[in-house]
């Protein structure tokens, strides 16, 4: 990717490859052109290991002033856009300064590179690793080249998974009670659960469950929240009575979910909620909301 | 982001899931109970009955043949037959508990229509239950302990009269019938506990129907009904629902009764004690109203009394049960005659005879209606021509009644003729004619039997017979009808005569005179009236002379006091035969027998000047009528005949039959010369008469 800063036309190509480039998996990121791209998905800990190769324009000669790349980890907040905060930062010297009349490739390699938090593109927050190459140049501009990469990290099934199980209502109008058999699911997951209905006297048409998440960015009082319904399933069609339970299941896979992100970097958080919603003849609704957390489940290889 | 909010997508996953989950089940990817549960449990979520009921119908049909039954190549170590039946009753009741949920949506007045949107969905609901039935695990055991008592608990416990009655009308034709009277206690434990607007009988009576006819179809079947003790059970049901459905009208108790009487007769056709104890309870029930004024009601109750009826074809089985007159008494009067009407029907059908007097009285009870007016009935509107059929239908029941033992028929007759005598002036005409020839017939009986045994002696049986019929007759006055009773007491006289009793015989005849003198006034009745005794006493050789001149003397006094001449002139010539008897020591009064004939012939003449004074044909017929009456006599030897007489008399016909003051009547010239051609023939025959007639 070339930045074209300024009229003038780069000098000179560069090009960030990864040595298992081929072999990897690679994930689609959204790019700034509202485009999506495939980019090697790395987890955490893992070794990147590369090669940039910087090839000079037919003839042209480039002097340096030296040339790095960088590894960055970065939170870029969309009501502050062009603000990216690095979490991360990690830089290998590629060349000193000198000239460059012909193509050359520079191995590179960042080793166990710690990398808590995924890749994310939401509402109003983007998290982002890339790889940013450098040449440092005196009295012009830098040539800069970046690679976005994608990062997922994975967690083992948990040792402890409660269901949850509550009992809400309206006074004298309707009483349920709902059960999901799990309060941690993973992104491949089924939420199964049931609802009982122990007092029902309001006229009800259908009743749903929603998917929804939640996205705060910043802190105090820059506090944004946004909402989202990413999923709605109609789980009954018709009038209970008292006394039915109505199983529910409802399977992850489809939907565009992300694992529960918690006060990442204290700069946002990503969270999830089941909606249970009650539609009544005249289109009246009654909910009640309830937090999961999903996760990246450790695939058996 | 996808929002899939459509209204229909639960339905569609639904029909999707099970669509689905069947092809997964053959595909043997998955054990069968396993998916069939997670389908069962899913379409909960379609709460939507009539969607509901026919997704789960759906889920019902495509799941049938995917069952793990016995046998089915869907049976594993885990997946059982209790899988397969747990599946299809979860089915099952929730399909009846959306179904019963219909009755409720909507508004309040649109009930009835909601009633028959869900009549036509029962059968979605019911198909679960047949496919119970087909399933081959589900035999006797599993029936009784598992299927059967699952299925009535969702029945009773639904509370809701269609699905109620529907469901156990299905249950009942949807089993084998040995499954039923296998587990017929816990079967009929469910009646009382339905609702109260439940119309139970036409659920009972069916089954009783079946059972009956399920005992009907091999012997071999039958101890298992002693041994379920069908009986007792039915019975103690249908006492139970009775009491429990108070509002239950007469009509429908009485309709339990009958089918269950109809079980019993068949099944127990001996058990008479079980006969007598429905009717008892019938009785019991109908003693609590006072009137029975039920159109249905009473046609029920004819149907329960005409049901032993034919089934032992015997009337008197019936008469043997103390509760089968106790029954007609709550009949109305017109109902009580057409059930003594099925009564004698079925009596001449079977040509059943009662033949002892207890029973006859006891069958007179019953049909009491038909024997004599009751309080309150109506006779005015009665058709004239129902009435004949009626009276005659008695009639030819009296007929019926017969008993070999002489004793037993007198007490018989005895009983009758006290029954019928309170019938009335309309009825005696029907009833008492039967009696007295029933009554004659014995003395017929008593008559051989005395004169094989005794000899000479009559028996004091006989003589009572005699009384009995004087009274009977009697009775005839108060109608009146004389001639028939004259008729009557003719025939007795001929029946004393040959019983050897002169008073008796002369006091029927004596009767019969003084009805002729003061009740026969119609000149036509008279004459053939009188023709009628002298015949009857032509034939009476019980008199002894003063006797037989007194009653003779009578007979031809009134002969000759007939209004008309030629009538007169006949009955005269007639009595001419009194005298004469051709039986070996008949008497033989020839000069008696001229006397009459000459006193015809002047009453001959008499009418023949008449009608020359008159001027048109004549009575020459009863000229030639008197010759041959004359010739009759000669031939049989009455020496007083002269040949000369005869010969006068036909030379007199001659000259009438040319006078000019007569014209010619064909038919008297056709007489005449046949009577001529007879005496010629005669005369050619050859004999002693001949020759005599020679003479002539």
């Amino acid at each position: 990717m070339n930045y074209i800063i300024g009229a003038f036309k780069p000098p000179c190509t560069i090009s960030i490859t990864f040595a298992d480039g081929k072999t990897r998996k690679k994930a689609s990121v959204k790019k700034d052109n509202g485009q999506t791209a495939m980019v090697p998905l790395f987890e955490s800990k893992e070794n990147i290991v590369g090669e940039v190769i910087i090839e000079p324009m037919h003839g042209k000669k480039v002097e340096h002033n030296g040339v790095k790349i960088e590894l960055l980890g970065q939170i870029e907040l969309y009501f502050d856009r062009g603000n990216f905060y690095d979490f991360t930062s990690l830089v290998r010297e590629l060349d000193i300064p000198g000239d460059l009349y012909e193509r050359k490739t520079y191995p590179f390699e960042f080793s166990t590179v710690e990398m808590p938090y995924e890749s994310y593109n939401g509402i109003n927050v983007r998290l982002r690793y890339i790889l940013k190459v450098t040449i440092n140049r005196n009295y012009v501009s830098n040539i800069v080249e970046y690679q976005e990469f994608c990062v997922r990290n994975y967690t083992p099934l948990p040792t402890i998974n409660n269901s949850i199980k509550m009992e809400v209502g309206i006074e004298d109008c309707l009483h349920i009670e709902f059960e999901y058999s799990k309060s941690k699911y993973h992104l491949k997951d089924v939420i199964i659960g049931k609802i009982y209905f122990l007092l029902v006297r309001i006229k009800i048409k259908n009743m749903e469950l929603e998917i929804r998440r939640r996205e705060s960015t910043g802190s105090g009082p820059n506090t944004y929240v946004e909402t989202e319904t990413l999923a709605k399933f109609e789980l009954m069609d018709g009038a209970p009575v008292r006394g039915e339970s109505i199983p529910t299941r409802l399977f992850l896979s489809p939907y565009e979910l992300t694992p529960t992100y918690r006060n990442i970097n204290n700069k946002f958080s990503v969270k999830y909620y089941l909606n249970l919603v009650l539609v009544d003849e005249e289109d009246r609704r009654y909910f009640k909301q309830q937090e999961v957390t999903i996760y990246r489940l450790q695939e058996e290889s | 982001m996808r929002q899939t909010s459509c209204l229909d997508y639960c339905l569609f996953i639904r029909y999707l899931l099970c669509t689905v989950g069947s092809v997964y089940i053959k595909s043997k990817e998955a054990p069968a109970k396993d998916v069939l549960k997670d389908l069962v449990e899913m379409c909960h979520g379609i709460q939507h009955p009539l969607r509901g009921l026919f997704l789960r119908s759906y889920l019902s049909q495509i799941s049938k043949d995917k069952l793990p039954d016995v046998g089915s190549e869907y049976e594993g170590d885990t997946d059982t037959i209790n899988d397969a039946i747990e599946f299809v009753l979860q089915n099952f009741t929730e399909m009846n508990k959306l179904w019963v949920r219909m009755q409720y949506q909507g508004p309040i007045g649109e009930r009835d229509k909601r009633g028959k949107e869900r009549s036509e969905l029962r059968d979605l609901v019911g198909k679960n239950l047949h496919v119970l039935s087909q399933l081959d695990g589900v035999d006797l055991d599993m029936y009784k302990e598992i299927v059967l008592p699952r299925i009535l608990e969702q029945v009773v416990n639904c509370k809701d009269e269609l699905a109620q009655h529907y469901l156990m009308d299905c249950i009942i034709q949807v089993f084998p019938d040995e499954y039923h009277l296998q587990t017929l206690e816990t079967l009929l434990s469910a009646f009382p506990q339905l609702q109260p607007t439940v119309d139970i009988k036409t659920v009972l009576s069916p089954l009783m129907d079946r059972l009956s006819n399920y005992a009907a179809s091999s012997t071999e079947v039958l101890p298992e009904f002693l041994q379920a003790e069908a009986f007792a059970k039915l019975s103690s049901v249908v006492g139970k629902v009775i009491e429990a459905q108070v509002d239950m009208p007469i009509f429908g108790a009485i309709t339990l009764y009958v089918s269950l009487l109809t079980f019993t007769l068949r099944i127990h056709p001996e058990r008479l004690d079980y006969v007598d104890q429905i009717l008892g309870a019938c009785v019991e029930k109908l003693s609590r109203k006072t009137k029975l004024e039920d159109s249905k009601a009473t046609k029920q109750i004819v149907a329960l009394l005409s049901a032993p009826l034919e089934k032992y074809k015997d009337i008197s089985t019936a008469l043997d049960l103390p509760n089968y007159p106790l029954v007609m008494d709550y009949l109305d009067i017109p109902t009580n005659k057409v059930m003594a009407m099925v009564i004698i029907q079925n009596m001449m059908k079977n040509t059943t005879r009662i033949s002892t007097a207890d029973k006859v009285e006891a069958l007179f009870e019953l049909i009491k209606g038909l024997i004599k007016d009751m309080d309150g009935s109506q006779d005015n509107e009665l058709d004239e021509e129902d009435f004949t059929d009626e009276q005659n239908s008695v009639a030819r029941l009296i007929q019926m009644l017969h008993s070999n033992d002489n004793e037993e028929m007198f007490k018989i007759i005895s009983t009758v003729r006290k029954h019928i005598l309170l019938g009335g002036p309309k009825r005696l005409t029907f009833t008492v004619p039967p009696l007295v020839f029933s009554s004659l017939k014995l003395l017929r009986r008593l008559q051989c039997q005395d004169r094989d045994s005794n000899g000479q002696e009559i028996s004091d049986t006989q003589k009572k017979v005699f009384q009995l019929l004087h009274q009977t007759i009697e009775a005839l006055s108060s109608v009146p009808s004389p001639e028939l009773a004259l008729r009557l007491y003719l025939q007795c006289a001929e029946a004393a005569s040959d019983s050897g009793l002169e008073p008796v015989s002369y006091e029927f005849l004596t009767q019969a005179f003084i009805l002729y003198e003061e009740d026969v006034s119609d000149s036509k009745a008279q004459v053939t009236v009188i023709h009628l005794i002298v015949g009857t006493l032509q034939r009476m050789n019980v008199f002894g002379s003063e006797n037989r001149d007194t009653l003779t003397h009578k007979a031809t006094g009134y002969s000759a006091k007939l209004l008309k001449k030629p009538d007169q002139c006949r009955a005269v010539y007639a009595c001419s035969h009194l005298f004469w008897v051709n039986e070996p020591d008949g008497i033989q009064d020839g000069e008696r027998v001229v006397l009459c004939l000459k006193r015809a012939l002047k009453i001959a003449n008499a009418a023949q000047q008449m009608v020359h004074t008159r001027g048109s044909s004549g009575h020459v017929t009863l000229f030639i009528e008197i010759l041959n009456k004359y010739l009759y006599f000669f031939e049989k030897g009455n020496s007083r005949i002269t040949d000369s007489a005869i010969q006068d008399l036909i030379e007199l016909i001659g000259a009438e039959l040319q006078s000019e003051s007569t014209t010619s009547d064909s038919s008297a010239d056709a007489f005449f010369s046949s009577t001529l051609r007879y005496i010629e023939y005669q005369k050619q025959k050859g004999g002693s008469i001949s020759n005599e007639e020679n003479k002539v």
